[in-house]
């Protein structure tokens, strides 16, 4: 028989991040944030148009209904930390600060295309903007993430990894395997678990025993943190917790962000095994951009502020979606180049 | 065919090393000259290898460029190409190779494809090594030859050294690629002693090696059995038949050329593989000597492999299932029609 009294989780007697508070931002911040959140919200719809029109092939994976992670996230970054995320990737990528332009060529598969029309829409990177993919394989990107972080810690360069991934990844063996060796190495990074609720067709309570995905680091003894990840201000004060804790040495954080997907897994996902009420409820009550109109009007930034960066937006899609039809595809000889790197 | 600073005649700058000391050599020489170069592994540390390949390493080089892993293949191959990712220069170990199984999606979805998917903007220069194949009494689930699996995924350079000078060179040579490398060594040969150059010597990748000139018939093998052939070649050569014996060394790329030159001389050809016969580097060699060399062929080619079934335990059984020094004389026999 164990000794009478309550016993506290190990992790609650670790060292953990401060309490993060809702991210108190500036007018430039708030603009930032929103103009962040509506290009990739815009880039998407484009690029949904796109696949319907039968430019983009194959997978295509959109962040419809998720902006306020990434952008919460990685505006609060600096150019020494690295974000390596899965397949649903082009608004981490645009974030990063990459040219829209040759993000939605590399969808339609043109030599201008970030990985010259190669990758397609799962695998892109760009290691100049320390954007390292853009991986096909579900949660593959978290022991790679904590790779980077082994980087960052062995070069003394003081940056720190983000490694993003969905719920139905956080269910992945090799998950659990970076989260042993990062916090024992304590590798300076970020887990971000994107809680959009399905995996997929999988509702998260239908796939995991633990759903408090912040929890998953406990045997591990990582502590966890929790936002919604539908306010990106939330988010954006959660992320500099969580920052401030990873760059000072103590290893890794797991911040889990309750998020939601409007469309479909895929394009090809109809999504059938939700309805459309509740689609509608997120939409309505939740949406991240809408959302940030309160703190958009208390700091004095009006509509017709708003309208005009949604014009200047939707330009910047356009243009890229021009680029990206009319550009060519590769050369035939580049089905040869770049297997390998050296000449054996 | 490329010269090679390893073909070198013994000589006095000679210096008499096991195949498990020329590695170990060979990461140390590149860990002194680049500091981005590391290892990672089962007990690469403190137990100084469990086949004692990395020992002295962390002795010399301190515990942040010589890591001990858990026993996590899938993460830490991941980790390790991650770093590589980052601009760092693993050297992953893995206890064998029939371990990296479960980490073989990080060696081929995120090492080998990256620089191509990426538009070769992304590189990947890692090494994954450690012993393949067939040990001694192990078992069929320590005892595997992973080599035909990796040399047909384009993106990977795959090495697989016989003697110690190749070990030493190659493997410097892996260090120094840019591209992800899979280096198989084994177990069986990594107590055996052969002469290795002093100095630096820096093998070029890719290219095989005539281990013994012959005009009769082509032995090509790699790995093990390049002994196997080399003792095949003595029995046949007491026979009245030179064996020239080709060592591949790299199995991707594949040097076909050597092997189709010596195949144009000797018009006869053998492969011995030790591992199973089906979808094998045999069965490829094969092929290319029919596609490419059908009119220098005076007789059909022969494969000497191991039997098709998974490696028994017995004593017996096992050297029944496994390639053998008197199976290749038989094949070289049959194929220049003696015997």
């Amino acid at each position: 028989m164990a000794k009478a009294g309550t016993k506290i989780a190990a992790t609650d007697q670790l060292p953990k991040p401060a309490q993060p508070k809702r991210h108190v931002a500036d007018r430039n911040e708030l603009l930032r944030l929103y103009r962040e959140m509506l290009l990739i919200r815009r880039f998407e719809e484009k690029a949904g148009q796109l696949y319907g029109l039968g430019l983009i092939g194959g997978f295509c994976h959109l962040y419809i209904g998720q902006e306020a992670v990434a952008a919460g996230i990685q505006t609060a970054l600096t150019d020494k930390d690295s974000v390596i995320t899965g397949y649903r990737d082009h608004g981490h990528m645009l974030l990063c600060g990459i040219d829209p332009k040759i993000v939605m060529a590399e969808l339609t598969g043109r030599e201008a295309g970030i990985s010259r029309g190669k990758g397609g829409s799962m695998h892109m990177f760009s290691v100049d903007h320390k954007f390292y993919g853009g991986h096909g394989i579900v949660g593959a990107q978290v022991p790679l993430g904590a790779g980077l972080a082994f980087a960052h810690k062995y070069n003394e360069d003081g940056g720190i990894c983000v490694a993003y991934f969905g719920d139905g990844a956080a269910n992945q063996g090799q998950v659990y395997e970076a989260f042993n060796m990062a916090a024992l190495w304590k590798l300076p990074i970020i887990f971000v678990v994107e809680n959009n609720r399905y995996a997929m067709g999988t509702a998260v309570t239908r796939s995991s025993a633990e759903t408090h995905f912040w929890r998953r680091g406990e045997a591990f003894r990582i502590p966890g943190m929790v936002c919604n990840g539908m306010d990106v201000l939330e988010v954006r004060g959660t992320a500099e917790a969580a920052i401030d804790f990873v760059r000072a040495g103590n290893g890794p954080v797991i911040v889990e962000a309750q998020t939601y997907r409007y469309r479909g897994h895929s394009m090809s996902d109809p999504a059938k095994y939700r309805s459309r009420e509740e689609v509608q409820q997120v939409r309505e009550k939740s949406d991240p951009i809408e959302g940030l109109k309160d703190d958009l009007d208390a700091a004095g930034i009006h509509e017709d502020e708003l309208k005009a960066i949604d014009k200047e937006i939707r330009a910047i899609v356009n243009e890229a979606a021009d680029f990206a039809e009319t550009s060519p595809e590769p050369d035939a000889a580049e089905l040869y180049t770049d297997v390998l790197v050296g000449n054996y | 065919m490329a010269q090679d600073s390893t073909i070198t005649a013994p000589t006095s700058d000679m210096v008499r090393l096991t195949v498990r000391e020329a590695l170990r050599d060979a990461m140390a020489e590149e860990m002194r000259a680049d500091p981005r170069v590391f290892v990672m592994g089962e007990e690469v540390a403190e137990y100084q290898g469990a086949y004692k390949v990395t020992q002295g390493l962390l002795e010399e080089f301190g515990a942040k460029r010589v890591i001990d892993t858990p026993i996590t293949e899938y993460g830490f191959a991941g980790i390790g190409t991650g770093a590589a990712m980052g601009g760092l220069r693993p050297i992953v170990e893995f206890m064998t190779f029939n371990f990296a199984m479960q980490a073989i999606d990080h060696i081929i979805n995120s090492a080998a494809k990256t620089n191509y998917m990426s538009g070769g903007q992304m590189r990947c220069p890692i090494v994954f090594r450690g012993p393949n194949g067939a040990a001694s009494r192990v078992g069929a689930q320590h005892s595997q030859n992973y080599a035909p699996w990796y040399a047909s995924v384009p993106g990977l350079v795959v090495i697989a050294p016989f003697d110690a000078a190749d070990a030493k060179s190659l493997l410097k040579a892996a260090i120094r690629s840019d591209d992800p490398v899979v280096f198989l060594e084994n177990e069986l040969v990594y107590g055996r002693s052969f002469d290795v150059p002093v100095g630096e010597h820096v093998a070029q990748i890719g290219k095989a090696r005539t281990m013994r000139p012959g005009t009769d018939v082509t032995i090509v093998s790699y790995s093990i059995g390049v002994g196997l052939a080399l003792e095949a070649a003595e029995t046949l050569a007491a026979e009245g038949i030179e064996a020239e014996v080709i060592d591949l060394r790299t199995l991707r790329p594949l040097d076909k050329d050597a092997v189709l030159e010596s195949l144009s001389r000797t018009n006869r050809l053998v492969i011995v593989e030790e591992g199973w016969p089906q979808c094998s580097i045999a069965s490829e060699i094969m092929a290319i000597a029919m596609e490419e060399g059908f009119d220098d062929l005076d007789a059909p080619v022969a494969r000497v492999t191991n039997v098709d079934v998974p490696l028994p335990y017995a004593n017996n059984l096992e050297k029944l299932a496994l390639v053998n020094t008197a199976a290749v004389v038989e094949a070289a026999r049959k194929v220049c029609y003696r015997g």
